[in-house]
């Protein structure tokens, strides 16, 4: 077996930024996140692909990152739940989470987040099926999901309502 | 917490780039893909390679189109590409459906077709941690000598589990194998051996580039059944495929294959002589299932009582034959 400890600087985009950061050559997208970055919202769970806690959008899509391999990051861009919020205010399904209960112990939070925010990234109309499909791969052990259904669908909405045009108004 | 244990990560930019990494790296290096099956087997140490060759920047595997008289898929379409494929869902529906219920949608993002095809087969005594395993004494697959499923065996019986290879069989599907000496073309029905410590025919310094459906396959009627103990994220305890060829309401051609019980897919026998010429309604979808559930014997191989899973194959025979005749 290698014996091989030595760091190298990766370079990912995370949230808009480009950020340098040296980490073992082994180090999985996640463990670059949480022990090289600081990005501790992701969560490390199952840690082997099952649970979905560590889901962030890569290029768009819900990934793991707890099985990428830092390097197959690098050149794509990485979303965190640390990048849904803006200066105005949190995301409308961070805020939904809130006023709908969605949240318990929470440790799958951020996770669901990032599955749902790329799911309404892509349609904010998204069903009641499809917010299910799209959530698939994302365990909770506390709601009973019907909760968190019912915020991605408020927050849904509210994108939907943003992004029609005013002119349709009779 | 599931470390990986220490290895180099290097992208190739071409085909070429690939087989000659392997060349120089041999054993000590293994390819990946989406890595949704290997590195989790890597957590586990079931796989402890030095280097890693990624597939993903290679242009030769990308891209669903057609050529000569087939639907070619490259090996590195993810599996929610191949379910979203407008090409593949309007030819081949069953290999969309297949293809949408692998695991869940963030493993749909970054699994490939062409590592679905090559699943390392799966088992309660081998997909666990180096610790459980050490406990028990290993087994068979890996580092030990002994197999706890059947006692006695010294044959592993580690179950394929993977969704899409009995669709793309029923389909008469090919699959190119690229290595040092050049490209092979291997029928899918082939690929597969009864071994489950290495079940296919892919040499370790080969990288399957693509996989090709005959466009004639898309005249079959399709169906395909799952059974698993959630709707979301698992892996098959039975996959039924089949595939009809229908000339008016009689029955030209019957193909079904079933997996997620031995090391490879079985394509069931007997079907095409019961079925040739005759209408496929309920008395024969009846003995259909019937002859399914004589020839599937199921293990312990997987942790759900293997009686219960010998009686849905012939629930899952008439599901899929099923949908079959809706299509």
């Amino acid at each position: 077996m290698l014996m091989d400890n030595r760091q190298e600087i990766v370079r990912l985009r995370v949230n808009g930024d480009l950020r340098e950061v040296g980490v073992p050559v082994h180090y999985t997208l996640l463990e670059a996140l949480r022990y090289g970055l600081r990005l501790t919202g992701s969560k490390q769970g199952c840690d082997k692909g099952d649970c979905g806690a560590c889901t962030v959008i890569l290029d768009g899509r819900p990934t793991l990152s707890c099985i990428t391999p830092v390097w197959e990051a690098e050149g794509s861009d990485v979303v965190t739940v640390e990048g849904l919020a803006t200066a105005e205010g949190p995301h409308p399904l961070q805020d939904e989470f809130d006023r709908n209960g969605a949240a318990q112990c929470g440790f799958c939070t951020p996770g669901i987040l990032c599955s749902a925010a790329a799911l309404l990234e892509r349609n904010p109309s998204a069903s009641r099926q499809e917010i299910q499909e799209a959530l698939g791969g994302n365990l909770c052990r506390c709601t009973g999901y019907t909760k968190i259904y019912d915020a991605v669908e408020a927050a849904g909405a509210r994108l939907a309502e943003t992004a029609a045009p005013e002119t349709e108004g009779r | 917490m599931l470390r990986l244990p220490p290895f180099r990560y290097h992208r190739p930019t071409s085909l070429a780039g690939a087989l000659s990494l392997k060349g120089e790296f041999g054993s000590d290096a293994m390819y990946v893909a989406g890595g949704t099956d290997l590195i989790p087997n890597m957590k586990h140490r079931l796989f402890e390679p030095d280097h890693l060759i990624a597939l993903k920047g290679v242009p030769e595997l990308v891209g669903i189109g057609e050529r000569d008289g087939h639907l070619r898929i490259g090996a590195s379409v993810t599996l929610a590409d191949v379910a979203a494929s407008e090409a593949v869902r309007s030819r081949f529906p069953a290999l969309a459906e297949a293809a949408a219920h692998v695991a869940g949608p963030q493993l749909r993002n970054s699994g490939t077709l062409g590592g679905n095809v090559c699943l390392d087969t799966r088992c309660t005594y081998y997909n666990q941690t180096a610790f459980w395993r050490g406990a028990l004494g290993y087994c068979l697959k890996k580092d030990g000598d002994v197999c706890h499923v059947t006692k006695v065996g010294k044959k592993c019986v580690a179950a394929h589990s993977a969704d899409t290879p009995p669709v793309l069989m029923t389909l008469d599907a090919v699959v190119v194998l690229a290595g040092p000496g050049g490209e092979r073309r291997v029928s899918l029905a082939d690929f597969f051996v009864a071994d489950g410590i290495l079940n296919t025919q892919r040499e370790p310094d080969e990288v399957l580039t693509e996989i090709l459906i005959p466009l004639d396959s898309a005249t079959r009627r399709q169906g395909y059944a799952k059974l698993r103990q959630r709707k979301s994220i698992d892996f098959p305890l039975l996959t039924v495929a089949v595939a009809v060829g229908l000339e008016g309401d009689r029955v030209q051609s019957l193909d079904g294959v079933v997996t997620g019980l031995g090391a490879r897919p079985r394509r069931l026998t007997g079907w095409q002589e019961i079925a040739e010429g005759r209408a496929l309604d309920d008395g024969l979808v009846e003995e259909l299932a019937e002859r399914a559930h004589k020839q599937c014997h199921p293990l312990e191989n997987i942790i759900v009582d293997p009686d219960w899973r010998r009686a849905m194959v012939a629930v899952y025979v008439k599901r899929a034959l099923a949908k079959a005749r809706a299509a």
